[in-house]
């Protein structure tokens, strides 16, 4: 089986200190460390057990800074046993949507450098990084690559006969769901915590490099990467305080979508 | 940060990005500032030759050091996420013994998975069967680390060095069969007490036949107090010599348990579990061999006086270690509580009652630490110009310092063995009493430590043991004509050698072995608060903002020590034995 694990490095908002933001209200990289996005290690946990269970061949994809090409590292560490890492100018400053983009065309590229177009192909990542907090990137990607996903996965129960099986987690309980290969899971926070590096992976890697590939590597349209792709723009950050007055539980039936969707218009 | 934690199952408390390793600079220290670790390196690694062969082997010292840095920086993790906030719930559950075997307590089996996943297996070993070929030293910090987090973990995990008497002694296909084993997470334990068997080994019974129908070794007879006895690879001694009763007439075994626990099988079952005072996570098992296949290791006759003296000396750096890392925990809760508790409107660190006694928690640590990694070194330096030996002939000068480092390890394993284990009761009784009332409740987490630090000056020799073990090398002048090798140029340590050396003196001039007996814990304190003073002194010059002060409040608390110990040599002379032998009239002992 190959399985590509997508994992983000992120600033460590779990240790936020009296300088985490600027005076402008962005955050200060640099004062806070850089760490492996935690749900990204739970999906890194359930490639591994897959691995252990049926053998893997397990890559870590990341885009950022060169820098980023630590949580490869952390993964191969921990048992991936490959790394790529997408970094260029170019694709800086993207929003959700073209960094999808930019990842869907890496995995492309993946797939057809090693000729795997078959079934036995499985993407993991987190559910969502603990920076942005979207949970936008991982079924943006599957559906740039026309791929079935499963978000709020807890455990992948099996991968049998071109058919994962996993639990996921939903309001109020889980439901187990079957879902064709290949495929694209988003785990959750609630599934296993990922192990600890392994001591002679870690001896063995310790100065490894990684391939690294730019957007003309991954043959990426320039119109759809980096700022000029990210259609999202920040207009202003603020501090809130969060006061909780009331909620309200809405269904997923169209007439409480419009609702929530008018009531967000009158409050914008 | 440190690692400061208690035992409220209920309040959360974020571990998450702590490292026992890197949180505490001590280690690191220690691991820097050996200064015979270019030495072992160079040995261990053989110039660097097997970097050609094994990805994980290092080019260079640098990269070697880097390499163990990185080795401790895992232990640390797993140590503070996994093995230190288990710790709490293994101590509640124990473990369990069902229908012959032992089932580990929930956590004690998941602290396992993790470290080996991690690999921290077969530490020692050569890369050939799958080792990590690290120096004893570092395996040390390691085995501290984890004793910090859950000293009866501790137990299960260290364990594993028992394959050590296997590496020396077994021959070249025993090796390759069970070594990779124990590289890959198989357990271990060494099955030598027996109910009439204690500190006196020689009266081991348990028999072992050979049978010329199997063509192998039988074991039939009971083993009690054995630490994880339900393990993989047991190594038992046995009598092989039929009308034998000394010790020359036992012999080491192996027992491989793997295919009877399996099986569920009777070879060897577990009769019970104790109940013990502490240390919960650690198995102490009665055990009933029936029939059970087995291997000789090494030759016969052997087992008690070569392979069980060599078994013992590693398991007693062990439980240095072990006691070292109980100190450590201890100090981190009282100085959590000192500071979260407050009292008349301040904290109670503010009060000189109670910071006089954390600061000698912190002198205590420092100065048993640096004891411990000192005779660690000397052990790392003596094995591995052993283990060289057998691969090729050393030289005349490596002949030499072999002997030098062999019988240093000898004379400084009793020292830190029974300090450390002294030191670490001593410190949890401070701790609770640090706490006051709180600390002799059962949500606090001193109260384990206390209880788990008991067995430390018991189990592998006793502090009895370890003073007849160090006495000859105090009367023989080993420890003296070292100290002075080292040079100290400090008058409250010269005063305090002085006194050692008159105090020696003293005790020998009555020419009786009695006195001798009856002094020989004085002058093991005194030996050994004077060997750790010089040893504090180093390292507080070396890092003067890390021992600077501990080292300071040792030197009053050492030298207050001697100078009592002194007093109480010159009163005791052969005269006065007597008073100590019949204090007790034999009529109060009921018959």
């Amino acid at each position: 089986m190959n399985i590509i694990v997508l994992a983000k490095q992120v600033p460590d908002t779990h240790n936020v200190g009296p300088d985490a933001m600027t005076a402008e209200g962005t955050v200060n990289r640099g004062a806070l460390p850089a760490v492996f996005n935690p749900e990204d290690l739970n999906a890194l946990e359930q490639a591994l057990r897959l691995k252990e269970r049926y053998g893997a061949s397990i890559t870590m994809l990341t885009m950022g800074l060169p820098k980023a090409a630590d949580v490869l590292r952390e993964g191969v560490f921990r048992g991936a046993d490959e790394g790529i890492l997408l970094t260029d100018r170019a694709l800086g400053g993207a929003d959700t949507l073209a960094t999808s983009y930019s990842l869907s065309q890496a995995i492309r590229k993946i797939r057809s450098d090693r000729g795997l177009s078959g079934e036995d192909f499985l993407i993991l990542c987190g559910r969502q990084a603990i920076d942005g907090d979207t949970a936008q990137v991982g079924p943006q990607v599957a559906e740039k690559l026309g791929l079935p996903q499963v978000t709020y996965v807890e455990e992948v129960l099996s991968v049998e006969d071109g058919v994962a099986r996993v639990r996921r987690h939903i309001d109020g309980g889980v439901e187990t769901v079957e879902c064709p290969l290949p495929c694209l899971l988003t785990v959750n926070g609630s599934a296993a915590t990922c192990r600890s590096r392994n001591v002679k992976r870690v001896m063995a890697n310790k100065h490894r490099e990684f391939t690294q590939w730019g957007a003309a590597d991954i043959a990426a349209d320039p119109a759809q990467i980096g700022k000029a792709g990210s259609p999202t723009n920040v207009k202003a950050v603020r501090n809130i305080v969060f006061k909780a007055k009331e909620s309200k539980t809405l269904t997923a039936s169209d007439e409480d979508i419009k609702t929530l969707v008018n009531e967000l218009r009158r409050v914008l | 940060m440190r690692r400061i934690n208690d035992n409220f199952s209920n309040r959360v408390t974020d571990f998450k990005t702590m490292n026992t390793y890197t949180d505490n600079p001590e280690y690191s220290f220690h691991l820097h500032n050996n200064d015979l670790m270019e030495r072992i390196v160079e040995l261990r690694e053989k110039n660097f030759r097997e970097a050609v062969e094994y990805d994980y082997a290092p080019t260079d010292l640098e990269d070697a050091l880097d390499s163990y840095e990185k080795v401790l920086e895992v232990v640390g993790d797993i140590n503070a996420n996994t093995i230190a906030p288990n710790a709490g719930d293994v101590d509640a559950e124990g473990s369990h013994c069902e229908d012959g075997r032992v089932r580990y307590a929930a956590k004690t089996a998941e602290d396992l998975d993790a470290t080996v996943k991690a690999g921290l297996c077969g530490l020692t070993m050569p890369r050939q069967y799958g080792g990590l070929n690290l120096p004893f030293s570092v395996y040390t910090l390691a085995n501290e680390i984890i004793s910090s987090g859950d000293a009866g973990f501790e137990n299960v995990w260290s364990l594993q060095d028992c394959i050590e008497t296997l590496y020396s002694f077994g021959t070249e296909e025993q090796r390759r069969k069970y070594i990779p084993l124990v590289c890959n997470g198989a357990t271990m334990s060494m099955d030598l007490t027996e109910p009439d068997a204690g500190s006196d080994l020689q009266s081991v019974t348990l028999k072992a036949t050979f049978s010329e129908e199997d063509q192998c070794w039988r074991l039939n007879g009971v083993k009690r107090f054995i630490t994880n006895g339900d393990s993989d690879l047991h190594l038992v001694l046995a009598r092989s010599e039929e009308g034998t009763t000394d010790g020359r007439g036992l012999s080491m075994f192996l027992f491989d348990n793997r295919e009877n626990k399996r099986l569920n099988g009777r070879e060897l079952t577990v009769r019970r579990i104790e109940n013990k005072l502490g240390i919960h996570g650690s198995p102490t098992c009665e055990l009933v061999f029936r029939n059970a296949r087995a291997e000789i290791v090494g030759d016969r006759r052997l087992g008690l006086i070569r392979y069980v003296m060599s078994l013992m000396n590693g398991a007693r750096l062990g439980i240095a270690a072990q006691s070292v890392g109980i100190q450590q925990a201890a100090w981190e809760e009282a100085v959590a509580y000192a500071r979260d508790r407050r009292q008349y409107g301040k904290e109670i660190m503010q009060f000189p009652a109670v910071f006089e006694m954390i600061a000698r928690i912190k002198a205590r640590l420092d100065a048993g630490r640096t004891l411990l990694y000192e005779c660690a070194k000397y052990v790392d330096l003596y094995k591995i110009l052993e283990y060289t030996s057998r691969e090729r002939q050393l030289t005349p000068d490596e002949r030499k310092e072999m002997k030098t480092y062999s019988r240093l390890a000898d004379a400084f394993t009793p020292l830190a063995k029974g300090m450390n284990s002294e030191f670490s009761n001593q410190t949890t009784y401070d701790t609770i009493q640090i706490h006051g009332g709180s600390g002799y409740m059962q949500e606090y987490r001193c109260q384990r430590l206390y209880r788990d630090a008991r067995i430390t000056s018991i189990y592998e020799g006793t502090t009895q043991l370890q003073v007849v073990a160090a006495l000859r090398y105090i009367t023989n002048g080993t420890y003296l004509s070292l100290i002075r090798e080292w040079d100290v140029d400090d008058e409250r340590i010269k005063e305090m050698i002085a006194r050692m050396e008159e105090s020696v003196e003293t005790v020998k001039s009555h020419g009786s072995q009695e006195v001798l007996d009856i002094c020989g814990r004085s002058l093991y304190e005194m030996t050994a608060f004077t060997v750790m003073a010089v040893l504090l002194r180093r390292d507080s010059v070396r890092a003067p903002e890390l021992f600077g002060k501990s080292f300071q409040v040792f030197l009053n608390l050492a030298q207050s020590e001697v100078a009592r110990h002194a007093d109480f040599v010159s009163h005791i002379t052969p005269e006065c034995v007597g008073n100590y032998k019949t204090v007790t009239p034999p009529s109060v002992i009921p018959l």
